[in-house]
Order: C-alpha cells, then sequence, then structure tokens
C-alpha cells in the first residue's frame, strides 16, 4: 500500500515544528499510528513534519513530586524505565502490552495521546494517573488536565498549529498502587476493554479511586459511580463485587465483529473488578 | 518531490533519493533489491517486514525511508558473516524452523533483538518475544526450539 505524495520537513526544535505547522501538514513521531492511516489513505496530509529527532521529546525525568515523560518517548522506553515501575506501575504494565516489541520500539506516547483511538491503551491509564499534558504553540505553552483533553471519537484538546510535548504523571500514593489489565484484539493487540485503576489507600480502606476505562466507548472514561462506590470501602473481593456494578452506566458502548455491545459491557465489568483484585 | 538520504545498510553506507512516501521495506527491496526483507500483511501486524534500526526491530513496512535517513540499518542478508550462518541461521536450518519461509525473516530478526537484550530467554520468553511474527506453517514450537539452539551458541 502506497499513501498519497506529501512533503516532508525535518524539524530540529520544537519551535521549528509549530512554525512549519499549517493547516494542512501533521506531525510525525514514531509514525506508528499516522502511517498506517496513510497507507490506508484514510488522510493525505501535504505536508508531514518530522519531529522524533528532536531531542528535548526524548527524556523521562524523575522530578519531585512528579515524573515529566516527553511527548516523542517510545513505548519500549516506558516499560522499561525503573521510576515509572516504581512510582506509577500501571505505566510499565500498559506498556509492556501494546502491539509487540517491533511496534514498542517506535511507537510514542504523545503520538499515541494525539491520535486518540478509542482502543489505545494510554487513554485509559493517563486518566487513571491524574496525568496533565503539556502543549505548546506559538504563543507558549499550556497544560491540560487529562479529563479535558480527550474529546471523542480520534477528537482532542489539541488545536491547530499545537504540538504536546511533555506528559507529566504525578507521584501519588495512588498511582504507586496502580494497576492495568486488558482483553486484547489478537492480532492487533489492540484493547478490546483495557482498565486502569489507581487506588489510594489509608491503612486497608480505600479513600479514592481513579479508573479509566479503554476501548469500551468511542472516548476513554471514567465510571465516577463505581470511583465514588468505592470510598471507604476495604479493598476484599466482596466489597470489589458489590461495587463494581454496571461500569457502562451512561455511556454508549461500541459494538464490532470482535466484541458486541453486550459482551463488551460484561468484559468492562469483569476487566475493573480484575484490575482491582490485582491491588488486593 | 526528490529526497536525498544517506544510510548504513549491512554495513555499507547507500545514498539515495526518493519520494518521501517511499515505504523503508520497498526501498529495501525494489531500490535496493534486499528482498529478504518480506511484505505480509502490510500493516505492522505479522513482522515479516522486521528489519533492525540502530539494533532495535521495528516494522518496515510502517517506517518511511526518509525516516531512516541517517540511521544504521540490517536486514536479514546482514546477518551472516564472510559466508558463515549466524548461529540465529544455523538454528533455523538445524531445527527445521521453517517451512514455507515466508515469515522467516522477520522471525530471525526479531530473534536477534530479543538475544541481544536477554541473551538466556526461558521458552516463555521467546514465545512473548515473538508475539508480533505470525506463522502460519509450523505452529511456532520449531521457530522456538531454533532460537534456544541459537542462544546456547551465542
Amino acid at each position: 500500500m502506497i499513501p498519497f505524495s506529501f512533503e516532508y520537513k525535518k524539524a530540529a526544535s520544537v519551535k521549528e515544528a509549530i512554525s512549519m505547522l499549517d493547516g494542512d501538514a501533521k506531525i510525525l513521531g514514531g509514525g506508528h499510528s499516522l502511517i498506517p492511516t496513510l497507507k490506508l489513505r484514510l488522510d493525505s496530509p501535504a505536508c508531514l513534519i518530522d519531529i522524533s529527532k528532536i531531542e528535548s521529546l526524548q527524556h523521562i525525568r524523575d522530578n519531585d513530586n512528579s515524573i515529566s515523560i516527553g511527548a516523542g518517548v517510545t513505548h519500549a522506553q516506558i516499560a522499561e524505565d525503573k521510576s515509572l515501575a516504581t512510582h506509577c506501575p500501571m505505566m510499565g504494565q500498559a506498556a509492556k502490552e501494546i502491539g509487540d516489541i517491533q511496534v514498542r520500539n517506535r511507537g510514542t506516547l504523545g503520538g499515541s495521546i494525539a491520535h486518540a483511538d478509542p482502543a489505545a491503551d494510554w487513554p485509559a491509564v493517563l486518566l487513571a494517573a491524574n496525568a496533565q499534558v503539556t502543549i505548546q504553540n506559538s504563543n507558549g505553552t499550556r497544560t491540560v488536565d487529562i479529563d479535558q483533553f480527550f474529546k471523542g471519537f480520534f477528537e482532542t484538546a489539541l488545536e491547530e498549529g499545537e504540538i504536546i510535548t511533555t506528559i507529566t504523571v504525578p507521584k501519588t500514593m495512588a498511582n504507586q498502587n496502580s494497576a492495568y489489565v486488558k482483553f486484547k484484539q489478537p492480532a492487533s493487540r489492540f484493547a478490546i476493554v483495557g482498565c486502569a485503576v489507581a487506588l489510594a489507600m489509608n491503612g486497608s480502606t480505600i479513600e479514592s479511586a481513579r479508573i479509566g476505562l479503554t476501548g469500551v466507548a468511542d472516548v476513554t472514561y471514567r465510571p465516577d459511580n463505581v470511583e465514588k462506590a468505592l470510598i471507604g470501602e476495604d479493598l476484599n473481593e466482596a466489597s470489589i463485587d458489590k461495587s463494581v456494578q454496571d461500569v457502562t452506566d451512561g455511556v454508549s458502548v461500541m459494538s464490532d465483529h470482535y466484541a458486541s455491545e453486550s459482551y463488551r459491557k460484561h468484559l468492562a465489568q469483569v476487566f475493573v473488578k480484575r484490575a482491582l483484585k490485582k491491588l488486593m | 518531490m526528490a529526497y536525498k538520504i544517506t544510510l548504513t545498510v549491512n554495513g555499507k553506507t547507500i545514498t539515495a533519493e526518493l519520494e518521501a512516501r517511499t515505504i523503508l521495506a520497498d526501498f529495501l527491496r525494489e531500490h535496493l533489491s534486499l528482498t529478504g526483507t518480506h511484505i505480509g500483511c502490510d500493516t505492522s501486524s505479522c513482522g515479516a517486514c522486521t528489519v533492525h534500526i540502530n539494533g532495535a526491530a521495528v516494522k518496515s513496512c510502517t517506517v518511511l525511508a526518509v525516516q531512516a535517513d541517517g540511521t544504521d540499518i540490517t536486514t536479514v542478508e546482514g546477518l551472516s558473516q564472510n559466508g558463515n550462518l549466524h548461529p540465529i541461521q544455523e538454528g533455523f536450518n538445524q531445527e527445521h524452523g521453517l517451512q514455507c519461509g515466508f515469515c522467516t525473516p522477520g522471525m530471525m530478526m526479531t530473534a536477534k533483538d530479543l538475544l541481544q537484550r536477554n541473551p538466556n530467554p526461558s521458552e516463555q520468553e521467546i514465545r512473548e518475544a515473538l508475539e508480533g511474527n505470525f506463522c502460519r506453517c509450523t505452529g511456532y514450537h520449531n521457530i522456538v526450539k531454533s532460537i534456544q539452539y541459537a542462544a546456547n551458541k551465542m
């Protein structure tokens, strides 16, 4: 499969990349969402701006109260990162479940969330992690809370002329106590249902819960009824079974040839429980 | 518009002019006649097109040739040295790691990535490392044995 013709520009800095971004240009990171889209001719941008050589986007930094991850960091780098394994284990767990080693060597965190595939793993994980997304444009930078970032089907808070530079994960008790589980489509290994949970505990009692679900609806979401029901409960099998009711309440559940609506609903329920039980 | 790239392929420096939309797998096969890199699914699922970029296994059907500018690429043709089979190639030969052979180049390049990171993988680790490479003939059993053979030899 051969994409439509396009121009190609290599950006040496984020600033330069932004200056190259006019209406019909697209950012190229690892290319593992964009290139298949181009090959299938679902999109035909006039120009690709390659940001994969920009050094400042390639690092994971361990700060005092957070870990900041450059948009160009690959899934493989996240899977191997020791500070994330300590402070936010669900990040490494999710990274290891993305695609396969070849895909993980190439695909990037920033590229994945900019694409916002409804079956991608990162949206659920970053939602549970209460992450922040730093975005740069010609006027400077702005920071968007993850709860406001994913807007809809392949739609995010990114505006024209903007580039994601950093994803920041706070170092919290909840993120230290986090897990990701998924039911994957066996060929593509995208999530049919993926669930990330982060629980802040006070002894054996759940103080707060953040749950992210992917693959279920056209955009990642938090089942807030379940998050609320868990507060004040002890973390055990009985309380999980009691609290995890109707995780798709008020949500329009997707249906496709991999999983029907009712099967997906069932899987969502099962995988929220599994993620929570992983933390027992 | 033509773009000029310079890269190393199997130790040789190569300069080429190509369209930005040229896919790396097509560049290797059509421009350099390195037809050992196969194109199966063409959608980054099957792994037949696996090559190494700067030592890491990638699916060359999902990389633009212009993105490989300045990199060091190894294809299956770069495995043997001075006419001697690489231990991974020897393993596939000795353990009957192939039937039709279509997936074999990709299998071997992924095995090389694995053995670089983990010189003594368990059977389970080998099977997990191969999750992005599909074989429709062998049931994977002899492929795993081939990689174990190579690990013992390396």
